[in-house]
């Protein structure tokens, strides 16, 4: 019997043949925590006895989620997580290095066909490698650390394939949203998500990337991508040879088959205060906006800034609304220095933030005030997310959306500007 | 193990967040779940947690604490005294976090179950009872996997007790 790539990543990594719904013992490649989730990690470590981590590659710690430090309180956390790495010598990503889920996938620690724990729900996010990878508690993260590896229930998987080419001014976001509104919440809550078909082929990986981010918000597991060239030339240019993938098999078994057509997608937005919550953004138009948001996990990354600035070159966001922009690592920043984007967003009026995770979490660099309209290409909109939970509405849409709403003060499609 | 204590209810019933549950504003400045305790369900329901008594359930609909995989979740919900959840299903990181933590997750239909009814909950027959009405239902059966986290008193103690997993 065939096996998709959750069961055969859970069975190379359990030595024995799994199947969705086994429970089984698995050996864990890589963990990461960020400056959240890492206390009540270290706190358990500490009271096992930890040395040193048992996974194969080890873990890293990223800070990212307050980013340079925005309190005292804050500031006390942040020290005992870099004591806890320097004196277990654990790497440490520190402030202005970047979102923790750019920067673990660029700095080459997750490998095609791995098995990889976060205490960070977007964990999910190396998906996109052709990894196994999943966001847990903190709890969790910790015995994985301590023991190398973990307990997990083999997940139904659950093949999306998408076929068509993505219309012009039309991207990976718009597609997940999409995806998202038809599966709902919690319709693949446990299951490992594959996407397929001519659309994710030709898909680059910072697409890839984003829709691997956004699976947890329909709750999934795992979001395994297929190795193909295009993954082999991104590892390439993280320096990673990395020749070869895990492929599902041909006879493997799905819970749900969902066929989604590309060729005629619209831009699209989420509405406050549900991640499921999406519309065509043309039912949006005109809906005025204070501040807009580019960055995170999901859109951050150089293609992200490249098509924003795209449409914001020469132009200027509308006066009265914020564009707050944070790019996702420190990498990234610097090609987007060199290649110009970053000053075609700055003469548009963009504000730019430390790398990192900005405003999306609601500490610090951008807390909206009593009633504005935020859009953001964030991955979630829930009341009180950006820090503010009186009458604060968050939309969720595209880099390119969020340039051509900048541009005029209210939500817009990007295929009019 | 048998709980008893008074249902609270909150809107939204279905999709309540780990935002929902304890907001990123507290969650990544304070480190001492019993300072968190004070601030648990604030952003849906300010005051719960000087109402919440020990014992108390939260009572809820679908995919309760869906969202961040802030384990601060189920550890401030605990320490505010909350005994268990009931809700007719959990969002996944949810649902391991608050068995680790010692924190009990009871899945069953909830519709016919309205704020500050006095609950009871047989967890060995599985069993769920309003103590004012008499109705009674049954419960989803916790996984074997979740009760021997439980009984051992969460993940951490499970390792320490067995030195390593005992989970099958």
């Amino acid at each position: 019997m065939g096996k998709t790539i959750a069961e055969k990543v859970l069975t190379s990594h359990s030595g024995k043949e799994c199947f969705a719904g086994d429970l089984t013992i698995a050996k864990v490649d890589f963990c990461m925590s960020q400056d959240g989730t890492s206390t009540m990690m270290m706190r358990e470590l500490e009271s096992l006895g930890f040395s040193k981590p048992k996974t194969k590659r080890g873990m890293a710690i990223v800070v990212d989620h307050n980013s340079p430090c925005p309190s005292v309180d804050v500031a006390k956390i942040h020290s005992k997580i870099r004591a806890f790495a320097t004196s277990n010598g654990i790497p440490l990503f520190d402030v202005g290095e970047g979102v923790c889920h750019q920067l673990i996938p660029e700095s080459g620690r997750v490998l095609p066909g791995d098995l990889v724990v976060g205490a960070d729900s977007h964990t999910c996010t190396y998906g996109a490698l052709n990894s196994c990878s999943t966001g847990l508690g903190s709890t969790d993260v910790a015995a994985a650390i301590y023991t190398g590896k973990l307990w997990f229930k083999v997940p139904g998987t659950h093949s999306i394939r998408v076929e068509g080419p993505l219309p012009e001014r039309v991207c990976a976001k718009d597609l997940i949203l999409n995806v998202i509104g038809e599966v709902t919440v919690d319709g693949a809550t446990y299951k490992s998500v594959e996407f397929r078909g001519s659309t994710i082929d030709a898909m680059d990986m910072d697409g890839r990337l984003t829709i691997a981010n956004m699976s947890v918000e329909m709750g999934a597991k795992f979001c395994p991508f297929s190795f193909d060239d295009t993954t082999k030339a991104w590892f390439s240019r993280v320096g990673v040879d990395a020749e070869s993938g895990v492929a599902c098999d041909d006879d493997a078994s799905f819970e749900k088959v969902l066929d989604f057509d590309a060729s005629d997608l619209v831009p699209k937005v989420a509405k406050p205060h549900a991640v499921d919550n999406v519309v065509d953004v043309t039912q949006l138009s005109g809906t005025e906006i204070q501040q807009v948001f580019l960055g995170t996990c999901t859109n951050g990354r150089l293609t992200d800034l490249h098509a924003a600035a795209s449409l914001l070159k020469g132009r200027h966001v509308k006066d009265g609304v914020r564009l707050i922009v944070a790019p996702a690592s420190r990498n990234i920043f610097i090609d987007a220095i060199e290649q110009g984007f970053v000053s075609q967003l700055l003469k548009a009026g963009a504000i730019f933030v430390a790398p990192g995770c900005g405003p999306c979490v609601g500490t610090h660099a951008g807390i909206p005030a009593d009633g504005d309209n935020v859009l953001s290409t964030a991955n979630r909109n829930f009341r009180g997310r950006m820090g503010n939970n009186k009458d604060v509405n968050i939309f969720l849409a595209s880099p390119l959306t969020a340039a051509a709403s900048a541009i005029r003060g209210e939500i817009t499609d990007p295929r009019e500007v | 193990m048998r709980l008893s204590g008074f249902a609270h209810r909150f809107v939204p019933n279905d999709d309540i967040n780990t935002d929902y549950i304890i907001s990123g504003r507290y969650k990544f400045k304070i480190d001492d779940m019993s300072e968190l305790a004070k601030h648990v369900m604030e952003d849906i329901a300010p005051g719960f947690s000087s109402e919440v008594c020990p014992g108390d359930f939260i009572v809820a609909g679908r995919n309760f604490g869906c969202g961040s995989s802030r384990e601060q979740a189920p550890r401030a919900l605990k320490a505010a005294g909350v005994g268990a959840v009931i809700a007719k299903s959990y969002a996944r990181i949810f649902y391991r976090s608050s068995f680790n933590v010692g924190l009990p997750l009871i899945e069953c239909d909830t519709d016919w179950i309205a704020d500050g009814d006095r609950m009871a909950v047989d967890l060995d027959s599985g069993i769920i009872t309003s103590e004012g009405t008499g109705r009674s239902e049954k419960i989803t059966g916790i996984p074997r996997t979740m009760q021997m986290l439980l009984e051992d008193g969460g993940l951490i103690a499970h390792l320490k007790k067995h030195d390593g997993f005992l989970l099958e």
